[in-house]
């Protein structure tokens, strides 16, 4: 017996995206899923960085009392979540909303499927032995390379345990390293009873999970046409999937939330983060976004069809992070006269005692905000009347010493260098370690039968 | 019919032209006539140049060639390369090298090549004068 809808809704564009959305996603309308993202590319790294610190740790946090806000309602309803919150840690992410689930009282009534099988750091070494050089996609560089500053690898799996874990009874399905679109793609396919080989669908999912991927910002939120004339965003709609069985669908919000729908909106989110558009690859498949049609189907509603795809590649994309550096940015702010003037002079005085003090950097970094730091020379000649420019340095170095020197040698130029300057309340810089990514590939198979999905009961 | 216009950099007098539809090859910049998103892939920017009716596509198409927003971003990115996307109106553009090294590395307040997608809105192009004076009503 297969739906004739099925409601997919966006909770989380990323981690430390508004944490009301996923509670209005729920409360404000009928949904079937709750789709949540909380994976950056580095994002794996930090979790990765605060497990060895604590085993218990190194998934994304927010997730856990978010259920606990969330649970009661999902249970009732009869909805169900896909989150790749688990980041390298999801046995400990799934452990904690179990925890959760049973301290609510829903004891019997939560199962979490449980998806591991993505983290390669373990067996990193080996596969390199094998001849996985896994190199730099951008560089060519092989990893062994960086290898001993490596601090988390995990592959991109994509939607097969997710419908594996919703067949198996899951209410909750926590991963690690699932692509944003197979979050989306899963339910889809599960409800519809799909083959996993039918390319177009697989192509009308991904585009689906591209569209809702990023939260609000295909409904509203950082949308550039007509700005001004979008309303209501204290209260953001975040978007909702409705997916027909002929693999066509509907993006939407709840009625009674801010932002908007259009043609627009959604075109402005297809096209963010595109590479080629006529193959959007992922683990299921490769979508063709020359392909989509988009209709304005009533008020906040876009209908989305015509899309073709086709199989997958053998391989699938590794996300790979390594210790990179240390780096620092310091900011002044110059007033009215001539402050970009001003501001431009501080720079050359203090360039000029980094210099006197030997210190070495692999990158100095000099933008003027307020008159040409996003834009650079296309922000044209800098105007004398501007009330004020901020002067924003940034390092970078291998070594933290010169970093660490440089933070000192901001505050300084308030009483040595031009004047009218302020905007030093902050205190000194802080380091930051640079963690870096590395996008590398990898032959499927040495993946997909070490993925295991298992069904863990409150 | 475009060439004469050529080699004009967003200097200010081409600026105040583009208002002035009796000139026989007014220049617009594309914030008029399209609107676009950016991000970003490890040290490319991506740019998503829409055009704001359907009917202005062939001009982003016919105009913003990737010589032409090469030599707008010139000394910011090392390469450009264009995909069309008839479909939804839109090319997209890819800024290789833009974003100092990108993600956690980049020292810059765009390190995600977030408002590149402005910065190709401020690149003027020739348009004709009937589409000038349309944009100007």
């Amino acid at each position: 017996m297969s739906r004739r809808v099925v409601r997919v809704a966006a909770g989380q564009g990323f981690w430390g995206d508004w944490l009301e959305a996923p509670v209005r996603q729920v409360r404000g309308g009928p949904i079937d899923y709750l789709m949540m993202d909380y994976l950056a590319e580095v994002t794996m790294s930090i979790m990765q960085k605060q497990k060895s610190r604590d085993p218990k740790a190194g998934y994304a946090r927010d997730f856990v009392p978010l259920m606990e806000r969330i649970l009661p309602d999902i249970v009732e309803k009869g909805i169900k979540v896909t989150s790749n919150a688990g980041g390298v840690n999801p046995r400990g992410c799934a452990e904690a909303v179990l925890e959760t689930a049973r301290r609510l009282g829903l004891a019997g009534k939560v199962k979490v499927g449980l998806v591991s099988g993505d983290d390669l750091l373990g067996r990193l070494d080996q596969l390199i032995a094998g001849g996985h050089s896994l190199s730099n996609m951008e560089t060519g560089r092989p990893l062994s390379d960086v290898r001993d500053r490596v601090l988390s690898a995990n592959a991109y799996l994509g939607m097969a345990p997710i419908v594996e874990a919703l067949r198996g009874g899951a209410h909750v399905v926590i991963t690690g390293r699932v692509t944003d679109t197979g979050l989306t793609l899963g339910p889809i396919f599960y409800e519809f009873g799909w083959p996993s080989d039918d390319w177009d669908k697989v192509a009308a999912g991904t585009v689906a999970g591209h569209i809702i991927e990023c939260g609000a910002q295909c409904s509203g939120g950082n949308l550039l046409k007509d700005w001004r004339k979008v309303k209501g965003l204290a209260n953001p709609g975040f978007p909702i999937v409705e997916a027909l069985p002929d693999g066509t669908f509907v993006v939407t919000k709840h009625p009674g939330t801010g932002g908007v729908v259009s043609v627009a909106s959604v075109t402005e989110q297809l096209v963010y983060e595109m590479g080629d558009p006529r193959s959007y690859i992922t683990p299921d498949g490769v979508a063709d976004f020359t392909t989509i049609h988009l209709k304005q189907a009533g008020r906040d509603r876009v209908r989305v069809g015509g899309i073709q795809g086709g199989p997958p590649t053998p391989l699938l994309k590794v996300s790979i992070a390594y210790f990179y550096g240390y780096k620092a940015v310091g900011t002044l702010v110059y007033s009215w006269p001539d402050a970009y003037d001003k501001a431009r002079a501080a720079d050359r005085i203090l360039r000029e005692r980094l210099a006197d003090l030997g210190l070495e950097f692999e990158q100095i970094l000099t933008e003027f905000v307020g008159a040409s730091a996003t834009h650079g020379r296309l922000s044209g000649p800098p105007n004398s009347e501007a009330p004020e420019v901020q002067l924003r340095v940034g390092v970078r170095a291998s070594e933290r010493a010169p970093v660490e020197r440089f933070t000192r040698e901001i505050a300084p130029l308030v009483l040595t260098g031009p004047p009218s300057v302020t905007g030093f309340a902050g205190g000194r810089p802080a380091v930051e370690e640079v963690v870096a990514y590395w996008p590398a590939l990898i032959d499927r198979r040495q993946v997909e039968p070490h993925v295991r999905v298992e069904i863990l009961t409150a | 019919m475009a060439r004469n216009a050529r080699n004009k950099g967003p200097k200010k007098g081409s600026a105040k032209r583009s208002r002035l539809p009796a000139a026989p090859h007014p220049r617009l910049q594309l914030r008029w006539i399209a609107h676009a998103r950016s991000g970003d892939k490890g040290d490319t920017a991506n740019v998503g140049l829409i055009a704001l009716k359907p009917e202005y596509y062939p001009i982003l198409h016919r105009e913003v060639t990737v010589a032409r927003v090469a030599r707008h971003f010139k000394g910011m990115v090392s390469g450009v390369e264009r995909f069309e996307l008839p479909n939804l109106n839109a090319l997209n553009f890819l800024l290789h090298g833009a974003l100092d090294g990108g993600g956690t590395i980049s020292l810059k307040t765009d390190a995600q090549g977030k408002v590149y997608s402005t910065a190709l809105l401020r690149m003027e192009i020739p348009i004709s004068p009937a589409l000038a004076r349309g944009l100007l009503r």
